[in-house]
């Protein structure tokens, strides 16, 4: 595996304060390389969004980071603590280092001016040294990039459809050439075959950028085709972690396993949908020990006293469970 | 019509139907465009019609623009349209605004596509839903009553125990969350049609089962009639009896969700179920496969200048020399009841005359037609020997 770009080491985030706080991402370690997708998979409210904003210090209020740390590993210098940057700094980390598209984010085009005007402000602020007709054919390219026809460039947004929308969004943070993208249900609104083609182009600036993908999504079967690796998280923790197809053939967690089983499949016979029973577990009250085991159609003795660990049960892929005691070594 | 009337109705009655319905959206011309006689429009929706009927789901898939919020806006008469006509059990309706219009809103509901734009970010969620019920009547009698039933709509969409979502604002929900507030909503106004515009696309697997579910019980016990407006060509074949294709602005194929999510006809139908994801096709390296195999697919086309002909044919591997010209009418193409496709492939005379493939974008004769269209040809060779 390549080096680490970006490691996070028991980040911890609560909305609110003391007693009130609800702890919605707890003790996450997670590391991304250079130059790989690294899925983040899980239900609605399990963190993965929290996660995200913690980790860019985008968090709104009250949303408060309350532990651990984000290493950026920048391509020349010594690695820094994001979470310590001073404001300054993180300017600049924002901007050229990272890029991110937000969940919803195809509300955040403003809605006064054109695409054009936004697309073309931001690859000014990136590269104040363009011409005004350098601009123009870059825009043009990055909007074919995400398959929006050049004449629709003097559009605003509401005349654009919701996934058109959310494609300028890629669009845009692609114009910074980063080093990390992070993409929070980046293609939720997009068909499939713009998802592929898009996916692709991503895979192909990927090539030649050589920049990382923090990829978020509910969409397992995506992920499984799209990720180098596969992080899944289930109340606000990361419960198992390995290369995608690892993942795909033979899942560790029941509730990964839970996941797999819950899509409807367009090819071979119509099956049964199980899903996964009960309820997402309440961050205000989380169950003792695993906090999948009041759902978990495997649960044993020590599920509902003491919380698993995540930890390496065989090379290369980490699983927080019970019924894969972590290997010698104990956690990573 | 009062409910019980409603409720003696046939279940699989018209109750909205869309006859030739088409959105143009004028657009302000660049300078140099300024003499052309045409005026600019964006071509949204051209020509759609289809029923929606008590008690099924239909489901409208296509390309990401190509107008499938646009029709559900239509439906729910947020935009007036420019031509077509639009018929509430049987008879032409137009609303605008006032009480017309929420009478029309209390019978078709619109669940909007984003979470995000359609909650008001300084309510509860207490507050949405009580509103809801109040506005359509269905806030029974008492404190008591309403919190019965706002407890009802939070469960019905999986959102327990209620007492921890009432009180939150919209954004202290995750996105998820607030997807399923939007759905709890027009719940509330117990409406006869639900135009649902992509109500499960920002919802992990096991909710959007959930949520899945809950419409089609809805479809089944109150007897609603359902557009489910989707990119997911898999859910459609789960949820929808019935499904559309659209692509730029037009309707392309229509059937019984089975025929056509599994034996699609339309190539780009053919082109949108093979690109769905297939966790099996993956061989470890990631991305790299599927980049490779779907580049030269092109691009979507302009809807201010619309390809003429068959607007798929700049994209198209069958295309043939009428593709570029001649608008394909819908075809029947026999295998189901019902299954039909707006594709020069299945008009016998048009291929006879040309080779499918001929005029298309990189001429590959490699590229084999669909199967629908190869049986269909052997059934007319068959017949005319
Ligand atoms: N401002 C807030 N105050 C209190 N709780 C919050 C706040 N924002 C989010 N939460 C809670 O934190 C949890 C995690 O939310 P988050 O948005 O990170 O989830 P997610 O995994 O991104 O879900 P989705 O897939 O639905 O987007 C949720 O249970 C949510 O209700
Ligand atoms: N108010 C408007 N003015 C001009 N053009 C518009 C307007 N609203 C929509 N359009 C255009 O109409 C076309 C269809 O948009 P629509 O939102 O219906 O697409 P959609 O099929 O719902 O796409 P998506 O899957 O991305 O949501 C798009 O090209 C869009 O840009
Ligand atoms: S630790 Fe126990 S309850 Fe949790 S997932 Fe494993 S078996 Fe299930
Ligand atoms: S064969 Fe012709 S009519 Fe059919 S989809 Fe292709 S271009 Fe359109
Ligand atoms: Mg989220
Ligand atoms: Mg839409």
């Amino acid at each position: 595996m390549t080096d680490p770009v970006l490691e996070i080491r028991g980040l911890r985030v609560d909305y609110g304060l003391g007693d009130a706080a609800v702890h919605a991402v707890r003790d996450v370690d997670l590391t991304l390389h250079r130059g790989e997708v690294l899925g983040l998979a899980g239900e609605s409210g399990s963190g993965k969004s929290t996660l995200a904003y913690g980790l860019t210090r985008l968090l709104p209020p009250p949303g408060v980071v309350s532990g651990g740390q984000v290493i950026y590993h920048p391509a020349d210098g010594p690695p820094v603590d994001v979470l310590t940057l001073s404001p300054a700094q993180l300017r600049k980390f924002r901007w050229a280092e990272t890029s991110i598209v937000f969940q919803g984010a195809m509300n955040s085009l403003n809605p006064v001016h054109k695409v054009s005007t936004q697309l073309l402000d931001v690859i000014k602020a990136h590269e104040p040294q363009s011409t005004a007709a350098g601009r123009l054919a870059r825009a043009r390219d990055l909007l074919r990039l995400v398959g929006i026809a050049a004449d629709r460039l003097d559009s605003y947004p509401h005349q654009l459809s919701g996934g058109m929308r959310q494609r300028v969004m890629i669009a845009m943070a692609l114009a910074l050439e980063p080093q990390v993208v992070i993409m929070d249900e980046p293609t939720t609104a997009l068909d499939v075959v713009m998802q592929r083609q898009i996916l692709g182009q991503l895979a192909e600036l990927r090539e030649r950028l050589d920049f990382a993908v923090l990829f978020i999504t509910h969409d397992l079967s995506l992920l499984v085709e799209f990720s180098d690796r596969i992080a899944i998280m289930y109340g606000g923790r990361i419960v198992e972690e390995a290369p995608a197809a690892q993942l795909y053939g033979r899942a560790l967690h029941p509730y990964t396993e839970g996941l797999l089983h819950s899509f409807p499949a367009l090819r071979g016979p119509r099956r049964e949908l199980t899903g996964i029973p009960g309820s997402p577990p309440d961050l205000r009250a989380m169950p003792e020990g695993c906090a999948f085991h009041p759902r978990c159609p495997k649960a044993f003795d020590p599920c509902d006293k003491k919380v698993p660990a995540l930890g390496a049960a065989e090379p290369g892929r980490d699983v927080a469970c019970w019924l894969h005691p972590v290997a010698a070594g104990g956690p990573r | 019509m009062t409910l019980s009337e409603s409720a003696a109705a046939p279940a699989d009655e018209v109750v909205l139907e869309a006859v030739g319905l088409t959105k143009h959206f004028p657009v302000r011309r660049r300078l140099r465009n300024l003499f052309s006689r045409t005026p600019a429009v964006v071509h949204a929706v051209d020509d759609v019609s289809f029923a929606l009927r008590r008690g099924r789901v239909t489901a409208l898939v296509g390309e990401s623009g190509s107008g499938k919020s646009t029709v559900a806006r239509l439906l729910a008469q947020i935009y007036p349209r420019t031509a077509g006509d639009l018929r509430l059990h049987g008879t032409s309706t137009r609303v605008r605004g006032g009480r017309p219009f929420r009478a029309y809103v209390r019978r078709v509901q619109l669940i909007l596509q984003d979470p995000f734009a359609s909650l008001n970010p300084v309510h509860t969620v207490r507050y949405h839903l009580t509103r809801s019920l109040r506005i359509h009547g269905n806030a029974g009698r008492g404190a008591e009553e309403l919190d019965a039933a706002l407890g009802k709509l939070l469960t019905r969409v999986s959102l327990t125990p209620p007492e921890r979502y009432l009180d939150a604002f919209p954004h202290e929900l995750s996105g998820g969350q607030r997807q399923r507030v939007a759905i709890a909503r027009a719940l509330g106004a117990d409406p006869e049609v639900l135009l649902a515009d992509e109500p499960v696309s920002m919802l992990d697997v096991s909710i959007r089962l959930g949520v899945l579910n809950l419409l089609q019980d809805l479809k089944e016990r109150l007897n609603i009639a359902i557009l489910y407006i989707t990119h997911d060509i898999a859910s459609a074949r789960y949820f929808a009896d019935e499904t559309i294709v659209m692509y730029a602005g037009r309707m392309v194929e229509g059937g019984d969700s089975e025929t056509v999510t599994q034996n699609p006809a339309h190539p780009y139908t053919r082109l949108l179920t093979d690109s769905a994801p297939d966790p099996d096709r993956i061989t470890g390296d990631g991305v790299d496969t599927a980049a490779g195999e779907d580049r030269g697919q092109g691009e979507p086309p302009s809807l201010i200048t619309p390809p003429a002909g068959c607007r798929f044919h700049p994209r198209c591997p069958h295309a043939m020399r009428r593709c570029t010209a001649d608008l394909p009418p819908r075809l029947t193409i026999g295998d189901r009841p019902g299954h039909w496709a707006a594709c020069w492939l299945y008009d016998p005379a048009t291929v006879a005359a040309d080779t499918p493939g001929s005029a298309a974008p990189d001429a590959d004769p490699a590229v084999p037609p669909p199967p629908a269209a190869l049986e269909r040809d052997a059934a007319t060779q068959g017949e005319t020997r």
